[in-house]
């Protein structure tokens, strides 16, 4: 079984800790992974912004860069539905098989792994945001809230209106500040008012919003990626520490 | 559509607005909240849903792919069974068949089922030009036309206001259009209700000339059928001698069969009732039992146009049930105005370009004012897939549109970028460098800026992710 990981851009320039978490996670589940280097981005930006012309180049760099792998696992559930939804209706011969060699993380640990027990600990109080294409593109469903209950020392709290979309949007973020602002805040308070210390989620660029939001609220809650507690155990080290 | 819409600001400067309204942000969490999880319920309730819902889609595709052979078949029974069929190009000719039928009957007022499409045609405004008043009688509508405003939601247009909103308005502006509120009227629901009844009451009774739409317009018999909960639409379609109704050429279901699949979908979705209490049926004219002069306007306004588009013509499968507003977290927070059209929400935000065109500012705006989260598609009961619409109307604005030369720009900028690797590293080698002289706010205007009026910027990290791996190799090797 050959794996590769698909970073995203998101994470490999911004939060490169995701990225390192998923090598740890599948690494200590016995996968072995590889990392393209030609990959770069998905090209979900250019797409959902209505630049069709310029996702082309990018959807044929992500089809070649992960041609002959088996498995080709993201901590994005935005960027796996991008490839999964959005590239047959590229009409790219080259990239015809990807779609159905892409796994959002929770699916490849789930489904492929047949594991919800990863071995992690993380004494923390968590609650978690599934972000809108994970949710409702991919059909995610509990898998991540399967993965998280199984996780040694977390108490995991119920986030009120939890299938509520963030506000982030890609470009929504921007064209739309008012709206997207407004978003954030309802679901800055909805997770608040859990009293968690952590909100999880699986996509970076919602937690990029939500965490800024919080930042500037100075809100005694951290976003965390959902891929970095399930590779955090108790004998994280100091260079990978629990995060 | 309706003159009273022109010059609306782009969506984002309007809902930048109405987000600062506090009211309006309670008054529409607490209705679309309500009225989500109930439509939720029903639907739970049926088996079958994802069933009817597939067949709904493909009863309403394959009637589009011959629109031209349903209408006139439509056309054809409804004249045999005494009805008079118009056929209205644009908004402004609909307007006009119904001004001159009105007229040639002599009268000066008309009352009103409420309807879409003459909202979107702004019939009300054209015949006050001519000196007619349309009196609206579904409790919503006449909410919003006491109050001087303009329709906010397609099944609930008053949805922006609550209850002691509405006692004032009937206070101060019930005398202006006929019977004045009661005395010492409260805000209860029932005294509300009865003020209306009362109100609209002296209209139907006077009326000699009805306007409606239609929900449904059944092709193999001419029959048209109105849904709603209050029954006054089934006094408008009763008591006057004169019905003219307003119809969208997408309306048209090939037969009764077909039919009832919608009479399951669209109550549940729309009002989360199994059944709505009133559904109004017609065929033609019958002699002795309601008006004895029928006329069907069958309107296009862009509906052909619309429909020669192979991603955007979904959007006329629409039922306008109102579900796709109900779960819209953008709609819920921006309200329906800053839509600037009757038909608000994620539908809107795909109808209305495609109706009306890119050109105005509003217009252009509207695909752009979403997440793209696909609560809508979820929920439709007719399976639009809204999201791919808004990529599809996105594109046509980016290519045609102006003012997207900047934004064309950098996104092929950032895409020869991503198309080199070695280029990205350097660029993010580059940034992880000059992470510490980095702000979390950023004063210069543009996307940045809006960006972090309201959220830090994150944190460039030392090390990119391909060059830990590359580290990382190294250190493997042995
Ligand atoms: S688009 Fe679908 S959900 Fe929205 S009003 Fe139309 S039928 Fe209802």
């Amino acid at each position: 079984m050959r794996v590769a990981l698909f970073v995203t851009c998101v994470n490999d320039a911004l939060y490169p800790g995701t990225g390192r978490a998923v090598v740890r996670l599948l690494e200590r589940l016995g996968v072995e992974v590889d990392f393209p280097e030609a990959q770069t981005c998905c090209g979900q930006p250019q797409f959902n912004t209505g630049y069709r012309a310029e996702t082309l180049p990018l959807a044929r760099r992500t089809a070649a860069a992960f041609a002959g792998y088996d498995y080709v696992v993201t901590p994005s559930g935005s960027c796996a539905a991008m490839i999964h939804d959005n590239y047959p209706k590229l009409g790219l011969p080259e990239a015809e098989s990807l779609p159905g060699r892409v796994y959002e993380l929770t699916e490849f640990l789930v489904d492929v792994l047949g594991v919800t027990d990863v071995g992690a600990y993380y004494p923390h109080t968590v609650t978690y945001h599934p972000s809108c294409h994970g949710l409702r593109m991919l059909g995610l469903g509990d898998r991540p809230l399967r993965l998280l209950r199984a996780v040694k020392g977390l108490d995991l709290v119920e986030l009120p209106g939890a299938e509520e979309c963030c506000g982030f949007g890609g470009t929504f973020a921007v064209k739309n500040p008012a709206v997207s602002a407004a978003m954030a805040a309802d679901k800055v308070r909805n997770a608040l008012a859990t009293g968690a210390e952590v909100l999880c989620g699986a996509d970076n660029s919602c937690l990029m919003h939500l965490g800024g939001t919080l930042r500037r609220q100075d809100a005694p809650l951290r976003t965390v990626h959902l891929a970095e507690i399930l590779a955090s155990t108790e004998h994280s080290t100091e260079k990978e520490p629990l995060v | 559509m309706s003159g009273t819409y022109l010059g609306m600001p782009a969506f984002p400067k309007a809902a930048a607005v109405s987000t600062q309204n506090a009211q309006l942000r309670a008054n529409l969490t607490h209705a679309t909240h309500t009225i989500r999880d109930k439509r939720a319920k029903a639907v739970a309730e049926l088996a079958d849903w994802a069933e009817l819902r597939q067949a709904g889609k493909e009863i309403k595709d394959r009637t589009l792919r011959r629109l031209d052979h349903y209408l006139l078949q439509a056309e054809a029974a409804v004249t045999a069974a005494g009805g008079t069929v118009h056929w209205a190009q644009a908004a402004a000719e609909a307007n006009r068949i119904v001004a001159d039928l009105v007229k040639a009957k002599g009268e000066r007022e008309v009352v009103k089922v409420k309807s879409m499409a003459t909202q979107e045609i702004g019939l009300n405004e054209a015949l006050a030009a001519e000196g007619i008043t349309a009196y609206e009688t579904d409790l919503a509508e006449l909410i919003v036309q006491l109050g001087d405003d303009l329709p906010s939601h397609i099944l609930v247009p008053a949805i922006h206001r609550n209850r002691g909103e509405i006692r004032d308005i009937f206070r101060e502006a019930m005398s202006r259009w006929g019977r004045p509120a009661p005395e010492g009227l409260t805000d209860s629901p029932a005294e509300l209700a009865e003020a209306a009844r009362l109100h609209l009451r002296e209209k139907f009774l006077r009326a000699k000339v009805a306007v409606s739409g239609a929900n449904f317009l059944v092709a193999e018999t001419g029959s048209l059928v109105v849904v709603e909960s209050e029954g006054n639409g089934r006094m408008c379609l009763t008591l006057p001698e004169t019905l003219i109704s307003v119809v969208g050429i997408e309306k048209v279901v090939p037969t009764w069969r077909d039919l009832e699949v919608f009479l399951q979908l669209l109550p549940r979705s729309s009002t989360a009732e199994r059944m709505n209490p009133y559904t109004s049926i017609w065929t033609g004219t019958t002699r002795g039992d309601g008006p004895s002069d029928f006329h069907l306007v069958l309107l296009d306004n862009g509906r052909t146009d619309t429909l020669a588009d192979e991603v955007g013509r979904q959007a006329l499968r629409c039922i306008r049930c109102s579900a796709c507003l109900n779960v819209c977290p953008v709609y819920e927070r921006a309200g329906g105005h800053a839509y600037g059209s009757p038909y608000p929400g994620p539908i809107g935000a795909i109808l209305t370009p495609q109706l009306r065109g890119l050109t105005s500012e509003v217009d252009a705006s509207l695909p752009y004012a979403s997440t793209l989260c696909g609560a809508c598609y979820e929920v439709c009961p007719v399976a639009i897939d809204i999201p791919e619409v808004l990529v599809h109307l996105r594109e046509q604005v980016a290519e045609h549109g102006t003012g997207h030369r900047a934004e064309r720009a950098a996104i092929k900028a950032a895409t020869w970028l991503l198309d080199h690797p070695a280029a990205y590293r350097t660029a993010l080698r580059a940034a992880a460098r000059t992470r510490r002289l980095q702000p979390r706010r950023l004063p210069l205007p543009g996307p940045a800026k809006a960006w972090s009026d309201t959220r830090d910027l994150p944190t460039m990290p030392e090390q990119s992710f391909r060059d830990w791996w590359k580290t990382r190799g190294q250190e493997n090797t042995p």
